[in-house]
């Protein structure tokens, strides 16, 4: 009956993945001395199909013996949520513990994974609460990277002071790109937005007398720590050397590793500040009515400029670390790519929640680490990922708004019931 | 009485079409007016023009015996006005007392609490249901909100475009129960657009007829609702 049925879908669906497959991956191109040479890989072809073929069959069959109704995925949200309020102070926890337990691998991916939390935080305040659909967030970051890299290389300036400038530099530039996108909405922003993100890397690789083009800037000094640099010089200027401590590379990463950890938490508190101040709710108001917003008097041309600032400066300070983390910079770790990145993060995340933006971080970057090897996979792993979670989770990771002002009780607003609304 | 809101030959324009072709209206202070048309006569683009978006592009609006014509909107709505727009449109995924807060935005902090109370007291149903999101209230619940939110700006002048729309013969009465006791305890003065012209115009002080983005008729309410022109076009069957 059922499993007949079932059986000839899955196998519907095991021949259109051997369609998809079979040039994708059944064939490969190796280079040799005398040329490419096409090998056919029919295993790891049989294996992918096969793995639609069992996997499409095992989902028919859940989906038909789970009992009826929706119950399910909504108790799996309450579920999400409550557990949400001790996953949050867990993951604090052990994030600020990391270099006690983890080594230089480990901080060096938690830097990494941090980095990405801050950006999404970051671009949260953009996309999640202001409900403006960024696709050049990278242009920011880029800014931020290069401001610092430019002014510390040029006046020799420190990390610290030049943080702040990075940041502002960055603000300025979410306001530039503000002012002729205040009337779309949309696609049209998006497509703005990413060709704004495109100009900047273009303009960072060809005024090369200013950026070095794609060379890029080297020698980007360090962060200090109340002017300690971190080095093996033994100097009294020098954290090792002060301490009278061995020098170790460890040293700086978990430096490094605490500053970004700082600043992400401070994109944390900043964006739950915010949000429960009056612009912070116009920011929310104005994803939800535009129109609505305007008859109850509020200005939406500064609330949209306001969130489009507050988030580039975010990125700005993110841009700042990064140059200082990596001691190099160019255009290329500057592309759409990562504007991609970040997003899928956000709306992987669920669209404004704090916790959720950085479970996606962690699973995205940190997964990708972990799956090195497959490298060559990674963007075919990271698709599967995007859409299994779209399938089943629509509305993110964490979804559900908390409102931004308690009465009594707080209770936590369900993915499910929010999909009724016009929002 | 003074005259609170004066709009002398105002026209508006979408594009290139024309919605308002010169229209002469007068509030006084503590009226109640309404505004009665067919459907795209151009009654919420009246009040949509006196908030300032679209823009009049002749004529001139008065309000307090000053000229808003070409303040920007967020500028107009912090004299006094308030507008509940047509739709309610108000914020789904908010809650209602979040909904409130918005409407106080730009307003001075320290009367929020206590406007909340007065909004609560017209509309009893609000409190019970403050900490529900707004997209999940009934029709009746979204329309009280949506005065309730407009009423949070504490406004001289309260602009409600079809706050019948939708609901039940009851509700309606309810609501307007609740602007007609607004009306007498605190003097506020509202102008009301309509399609439910029966009810608006026993209720209003004044009434006039937009048609086709002009005024064709004004005079009392009750003035209004005797004249056989108007039971013809405008109350056949609806009551
Ligand atoms: N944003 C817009 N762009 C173009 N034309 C518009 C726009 N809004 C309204 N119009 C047109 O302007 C005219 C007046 O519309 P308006 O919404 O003011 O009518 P209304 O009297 O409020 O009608 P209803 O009773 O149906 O609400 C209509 O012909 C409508 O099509
Ligand atoms: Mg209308």
């Amino acid at each position: 009956m059922k499993l007949a049925s079932a059986l000839r879908d899955a196998a519907l669906s095991a021949l259109v993945a051997f369609g998809l497959f079979v040039a994708l991956i059944g064939l490969h191109l190796v280079p040799t001395d005398s040329g490419l040479i096409l090998v056919g890989r029919p295993w790891a072809l049989v294996l992918i199909v096969a793995a639609v073929f069992v996997g499409r069959l095992a989902m028919l069959l859940w989906l038909h013996v789970r009992p009826a109704g929706t119950a399910t995925p909504r108790r799996l949200a309450a579920g999400m949520t409550r557990a949400g309020r001790y996953v949050a102070p867990v993951f604090l926890v052990l994030a600020l513990t990391l270099p006690l337990y983890g080594g230089r691998y480990m901080l060096d991916t938690g830097i990494l994974v941090l980095t990405y939390v801050m950006l999404g935080w970051g671009l949260t305040i953009v996309v999640g609460l202001a409900g403006l659909l960024d696709l050049g967030y990278v242009a920011f970051y880029a800014v931020g990277a290069y401001s610092y890299a430019l002014l510390s290389t040029t006046w020799h300036l420190g990390f610290w002071t030049t943080l702040p400038v990075a940041g502002l530099l960055a603000a300025l530039w979410g306001i530039m790109l503000g002012f002729p996108v205040l009337r779309l909405r949309g696609d049209y922003l998006a497509i703005v937005t990413l060709a704004f993100g495109e100009i900047i890397r273009v303009v960072l690789i060809n005024w090369t007398s200013l950026t070095n083009g794609s060379n890029g800037i080297t020698d980007i000094p360090r962060p200090t720590l109340f002017g300690l640099k971190f080095n093996a010089s033994g100097d009294p200027d020098s954290f090792a050397g002060f301490f009278h401590l061995d020098y170790s590379i460890t040293q700086r990463f978990v430096f490094l590793y605490y500053v970004i950890l700082a600043l992400a938490l401070l994109t944390n508190w900043v964006s739950l500040r915010l949000r429960r101040l009056p612009l912070g709710r116009a920011w929310e108001a104005l994803r939800e009515d535009e129109i609505a917003c305007r008859s109850l008097g509020i200005n939406v041309t500064t609330t949209k400029l306001t969130a489009f600032a507050i988030g580039a400066m975010f990125g700005g300070f993110a841009g700042a670390f990064f140059a200082t983390r990596q001691g190099f910079i160019s255009p290329e770790s500057f592309n759409f790519m990562e504007s991609a990145l970040v997003l899928s993060i956000v709306v992987l995340g669920g669209l404004g929640s704090q916790l959720g933006v950085a479970l996606a971080a962690l699973v995205m970057i940190g997964g990708t680490e972990l799956f090195r090897d497959f490298a060559e996979y990674r963007m075919l792993i990271f698709g599967l990922a995007l859409v299994v979670m779209m399938v089943l989770r629509p509305r993110g990771l964490v979804a559900g708004r908390t409102p931004s002002i308690a009465l009594g009780t707080r209770r936590e607003i369900a993915a499910e019931l929010v999909a009724e609304g016009r929002g | 009485m003074s005259t609170l809101l004066r709009l002398s030959g105002v026209t508006a324009f979408y594009g290139a079409i024309q919605a308002l072709k010169g229209v002469d209206l007068e509030v006084n202070e503590g009226e109640i007016v309404t505004l009665i048309g067919a459907n795209g006569a151009g009654k919420s683009t009246l009040m949509m023009t006196i908030c300032g978006t679209p823009r009049a592009r002749h004529g001139a609006i008065v309000y307090d015996g000053q000229d808003i014509t070409q303040l920007p909107t967020y500028q107009i709505m912090r004299r006094g006005l308030a507008q509940s727009p047509e739709g309610r449109r108000i914020f789904p995924r908010m809650t209602v007392h979040e909904n409130l807060l918005m409407g106080a935005h730009g307003h001075a902090s320290g009367m929020v609490g206590e406007t909340i109370e007065q909004v609560f007291a017209l509309f009893p149903r609000l409190k019970e249901r403050q900490a529900q999101r707004g997209g999940t209230l009934s029709g009746g619940e979204q329309q009280m909100l949506a005065i309730g939110r407009a009423l949070m700006s504490r406004p001289r002048l309260l602009l409600l475009d079809e706050p019948s729309l939708g609901l039940a013969p009851l509700v309606v009465r309810q609501i307007f129960g609740a602007i007609r006791d607004l009306n007498r305890s605190t003097g506020l003065t509202v102008l009301l657009v309509e399609q439910n012209a029966f009810q608006a115009l026993r209720l209003a002080h004044r009434g006039y007829v937009l048609v086709n983005g002009a005024i064709t008729m004004a005079g009392g309410g009750a003035e209004l609702l005797a004249r056989p022109e108007i039971r013809a076009a405008y109350l056949e069957g609806g009551h």
